[in-house]
């Protein structure tokens, strides 16, 4: 059964002081919200990373302005796996508030390089401990106590550098690039973390096994957030009209995406913008807003997250129902209602495949990655615009918010597409229209966009019951060749959507995982535990969008058990795949809703767990 | 400035005669006053010779909703979803800015349901008409008080309204609307002059129209019923509209007597005296105004403030002149070196 807990079985322990464990390790930063940390875990990061070593950052936050504890966990990984690490190898800890739990919450073996006033190195005996006086060294060239604050957070990177084989003049380069033109910040900056480097190089003795050196994994790669590259993928995907609402986890997504359309969407001759950005009074408007500029012809979105995907059904169905196009980005985070709105999830699914009233089923693309962020979020245009309906971005907060690393985005090779869209030349060539006719046999219609000058051209659209010609009608066959016909659109959309990822064992193996968004990122690790600890072999299908492709049944028909992974309580995603395939009874689920990432350990006991009852 | 007098009586300046600006007939009660709103929208837009093409036509959901079918057929319409018409309409505009977007709302529609999207797009002042048809009850769910009755009124049923009501106009005021106006559906020559200035305005043009539900609250006891109306309703002015390609003569009026609007594209509301001074450019009148007349029971009517000059939401998002959804795609794609300046920044 998927809710069996298996006893968790670390990593195994270093055994000893003299082994190394390079390039292969987690960083875990405990701060206090608003303390200003981000700089200094994102130098950190990023050094590592100058260094040709995989990198990823995840921040833990709470949903509070300042004041409340934060934790920042750093990944270097010479695999390049870029999920969750369960255990955390390195705690640098600040907070006074959760110092005791977090060194407590360590597997022997493990590093605590702290604030010496914290006085921790007597809670355990099976830890390396390393003190620092950060708040004193950053006393030393920082005169007020803000300031000091902010710059004790950059001696630490320079200790941590010092300890763990992390070059200085990356540091600096790190530096440099994060505060940017500010020299003064610069210097001050590059100060505090030689301090914190030179403290270490005088006071300290390594006892621990983790080092980085360098490796040439990262040349070429870039580091974002998801929210950064979906605002790209819109960017380039060309859209006119967004309308949006705050939301954490949502908000960083149109908030860059405003950055970006002001730097290459105004008009160079006129000095006008070539869009209409709107902060709504809500996300119902937003929404609103996306529909109506969707009707008109432009290419409009809007983003949010759970809650505002609820206050979104309504209108959903209404352009499901009069099939306009709009592309509803949904960062997920834990529901329901407020729920935890600073932790990620995967629990939005079947919302987004069934919003609104009524019987309506929906395209939603699942990115599991930087790049896909980009491209899917190009793809949802143009499906939207194909199709003419609500087209769904499923990412989260771990992928939204998080820092990735990636590869450089591809520009789009394909042009825009605008869909089955009449102009007045094609309506005179024509002789004839009628909104809701399918002309094509493929369930999709054609339309017209307001303001275009010929008879033949204008419709009434409404979301009551309407007929071929966008007449109100309540006649049962009317209404009955409708809806037959949206579910015959959504039949095509199964040949349109982005195809599933398909990796098959070359050794025949019977067991399928599936998983999708960001549980992608702990597949690899998981699926290499499985193989090198306990020599089971398995197959992995990730679909990129609903409705799924053809490749599902194949796939289901191929494994004799099939592992879902997802991010919520209910298995959402394994439901949608029963109701899909004809061996319903071969799925299995495997299940993680903490708000925390989904990391590979925890899928590879799931799987054994439920294996050993196989 | 056209001459008018070479073209035949029953066409437009472009050429059109009435029946190209009808609708389907109308399914409503026979004697709604939404009916007698609509014929005079077909007559606002024939004789100001406005393009059907250009005109969009968005609502909500109720009686007054329904309306948009029964006129200009010839323009795109929009019948959306409850009380949330104004955003859809916002989206509409902002992605062709050369729409002429007329709403037509009911009360129910605007200030029950609606009221968050309607403050919203008056304050952001989005270029459009927006006609409450205001009965005062809910007619498609048969009979029940909407937010504009007034305290006292009485249903059929006997079942009397205990809440005040809100008042459209002084709503819209406050959220900064550019032009409002309180008609009644039984006085067609003063809704036509007000739509015409409504079609010449660039912001938001609210009227907030009486229009009696004949069914369910025009009866004794009413105070939006055609008696009620008729026998309180009160002049602000006399409104005549001159459009943009008529010649305005020069005619000596006495001190004060005459209000000259000029519009943005060049139209004339001409606001002739009745009983008081009263300047329809002054925002803190206008809401002392509503007061008053509030307080003394008064239906006062006509065009109660105006801002010809304001600027509107498409403007304030400094949007490119070219409709936004008929931009190519050159101009709402950056190149590929766009793309590597990005990424170069993100190594």
């Amino acid at each position: 059964m998927s809710t069996i807990q298996v006893e968790p079985q670390a990593e195994p322990v270093p055994d000893s002081p003299q082994r190394q464990v390079v390039n292969d390790f987690s960083i875990q930063v405990a701060t206090v919200n608003g303390s200003g940390s981000q700089s200094s875990n994102n130098v950190l990061m990023r050094a590592i990373f100058q260094m040709g070593v995989p990198v990823s950052g995840k921040n833990l936050f709470p949903s509070n302005i300042a004041g409340l504890p934060t934790w920042f966990t750093i990944r270097a990984s010479k695999k390049g796996y870029v999920g969750r690490k369960r255990e955390i190898d390195v705690l640098i800890a600040l907070n006074p508030e959760t110092a005791k739990d977090d060194v407590e919450a360590l597997e022997p073996g493990r590093v605590v390089l702290y604030e010496e006033k914290l006085n921790l190195s007597k809670l355990r005996n099976d830890l390396t401990f390393y003190p620092v006086p950060f708040s004193k060294l950053a006393a030393e060239i920082a005169e007020d106590a803000k300031m000091r604050k902010l710059v004790a957070n950059m001696v630490y990177v320079g200790s941590a550098a010092e300890l763990f084989g992390i070059e200085m003049p990356e540091v600096e380069i790190a530096i440099g690039k994060w505060f940017k033109s500010k020299k003064k910040a610069v210097d001050l900056n590059v100060r505090a973390a030689q301090l914190g480097a030179k403290y270490v190089r005088e006071n300290l003795l390594k006892k621990d096994p983790y080092r980085i050196e360098r490796m040439d994994e990262t040349r070429g790669k870039i580091i974002i957030d998801g929210n950064s590259a979906c605002a790209l993928g819109s960017l380039f995907a060309g859209v006119t009209v967004v309308a949006w609402y705050p939301i954490t986890p949502a908000s960083s997504l149109c908030e860059s995406l405003i950055e970006y359309m002001r730097r290459y969407r105004i008009d160079r001759q006129t000095g006008k913008a070539t869009f209409a950005i709107v902060q709504a009074e809500d996300e119902l408007a937003a929404l609103g807003i996306a529909i109506g500029a969707g009707w008109a012809g432009a290419r409009a979105m809007t983003s949010t997250s759970g809650p505002g995907i609820s206050l979104m059904a309504e209108f959903t169905g209404l352009a499901y129902f009069t099939e306009i196009p709009c592309v509803i980005y949904d960062v997920q985070r834990v529901g329901p209602s407020t729920g935890l709105p600073t932790r990620t999830a995967q629990g939005d699914i079947l919302s987004l495949y069934y919003l609104s009233h009524g019987d309506t089923r929906h395209l939603v693309l699942f990115p599991a990655n930087m790049q896909e962020c980009f491209d899917l979020s190009i793809r949802a245009f143009d499906l939207a615009e194909r199709f003419q309906q609500p087209v769904f971005v499923a990412t989260d907060l771990d992928l939204g918010m998080n820092t990735w690393m990636s590869d450089e985005f591809r520009y789009p090779d394909l042009p825009i597409d605008r869909g089955k869209v009449l102009s007045a030349e094609d309506l005179e060539r024509i002789g004839e229209f009628a909104r809701y006719r399918d002309v094509d046999g493929d369930g999709i219609t054609y339309r017209t966009l307001p303001g275009t000058r010929h008879p033949l051209a204008p419709y009434f659209t409404r979301g009551s019951g309407h007929n071929e010609a966008a007449k109100y009608s309540e006649k049962p066959g009317d209404y009955l060749q409708l809806v037959e016909r949206l579910a015959r659109k959504y039949e095509t959309a199964r040949l349109w959507v982005p195809e599933p990822e398909i990796r098959y064992s070359t050794e025949g193996a019977r067991i399928g995982v599936v998983a999708y968004g960001s549980t992608d990122a702990a597949i690899e690790e998981c699926q290499d535990q499985l193989r090198t600890e306990h020599a089971i072999d398995t197959n992995y299908f990730r679909p990129r969008a609903l409705p799924f492709t053809a490749h599902v049944q194949k796939f289901v028909d191929r494994c004799d058990r099939v592992y879902v992974v997802e991010q919520n309580r209910d298995g959402q995603l394994a439901d949608i795949i029963k109701l899909d395939v004809s061996c319903p009874q071969k799925i299995r689920k495997v299940l993680h809703c903490t708000g925390i990432p989904i990391d590979a350990r925890f899928i590879t006991d799931q799987i054994l767990a439920q294996e050993k009852g196989a | 400035m056209s001459v008018t007098s070479e073209r035949p009586k029953n066409q437009n300046i472009i050429g059109l005669t009435t029946a190209d600006y009808k609708g389907l007939p109308s399914t409503l009660c026979s004697g709604c006053g939404h009916d007698a709103i609509t014929s005079q929208i077909v007559k606002a837009f024939f004789e100001m010779g406005v393009q059907p093409y250009q005109v969009v036509k968005m609502s909500g959901i109720g009686c007054s909703s329904k309306s948009t079918a029964y006129f200009m057929n010839a323009s795109h319409g929009f019948n959306g979803v409850h009380g949330r018409m104004p955003a859809v309409a916002t989206g509409a505009v902002l992605a062709n800015r050369n729409l002429i977007c007329i709403g037509v709302s009911g009360d129910g529609d605007t200030v029950s349901i609606g009221i968050g999207q309607f403050c919203h797009l008056l304050r952001r002042n989005v270029p459009m008409i927006y006609v409450i048809e205001n009965n005062g009850v809910y007619g498609l769910t048969k009979g029940q008080f909407s937010a504009t009755a007034d305290r006292g009124s009485r249903l059929k049923t006997g079942v009397v309204n205990d809440l005040p009501p809100i008042d459209c106009c002084a709503l819209a005021i406050e959220m900064g609307c550019s032009y409002v106006a309180r008609s009644f559906a039984g006085d067609p020559k003063q809704v036509v002059a007000l739509l015409q200035g409504a079609i010449s305005h660039r912001g938001t043009a609210l009227l907030d129209v009486i229009s009696p539900c004949v069914t369910f609250n025009n009866h004794e006891g009413s105070t939006k019923s055609y008696k009620w109306a008729k026998e309180h309703e009160e002049l602000l002015h006399e409104i005549d509209f001159i459009p943009y390609f008529e010649q305005v003569e020069t005619v000596d009026y006495g001190e004060g007597e005459i209000k000259d609007i000029p519009m943005n594209d060049g139209s004339h509301l001409t606001l002739r005296k009745v009983d008081r001074d009263y300047d329809p450019m002054n925002k803190n009148g206008a809401i002392r105004l509503l007061q008053e007349s509030r307080d003394a029971g008064q239906f006062l009517t006509g065009l109660i403030y105006v801002n010809p000059v304001s600027e509107n939401f498409v403007d304030v998002l400094n949007v490119i002149e070219e409709p936004l959804c008929l931009l190519p795609q050159n101009q709402v794609r950056p190149g590929p070196e766009a793309l590597k300046q990005v990424m170069r920044e993100l190594m």
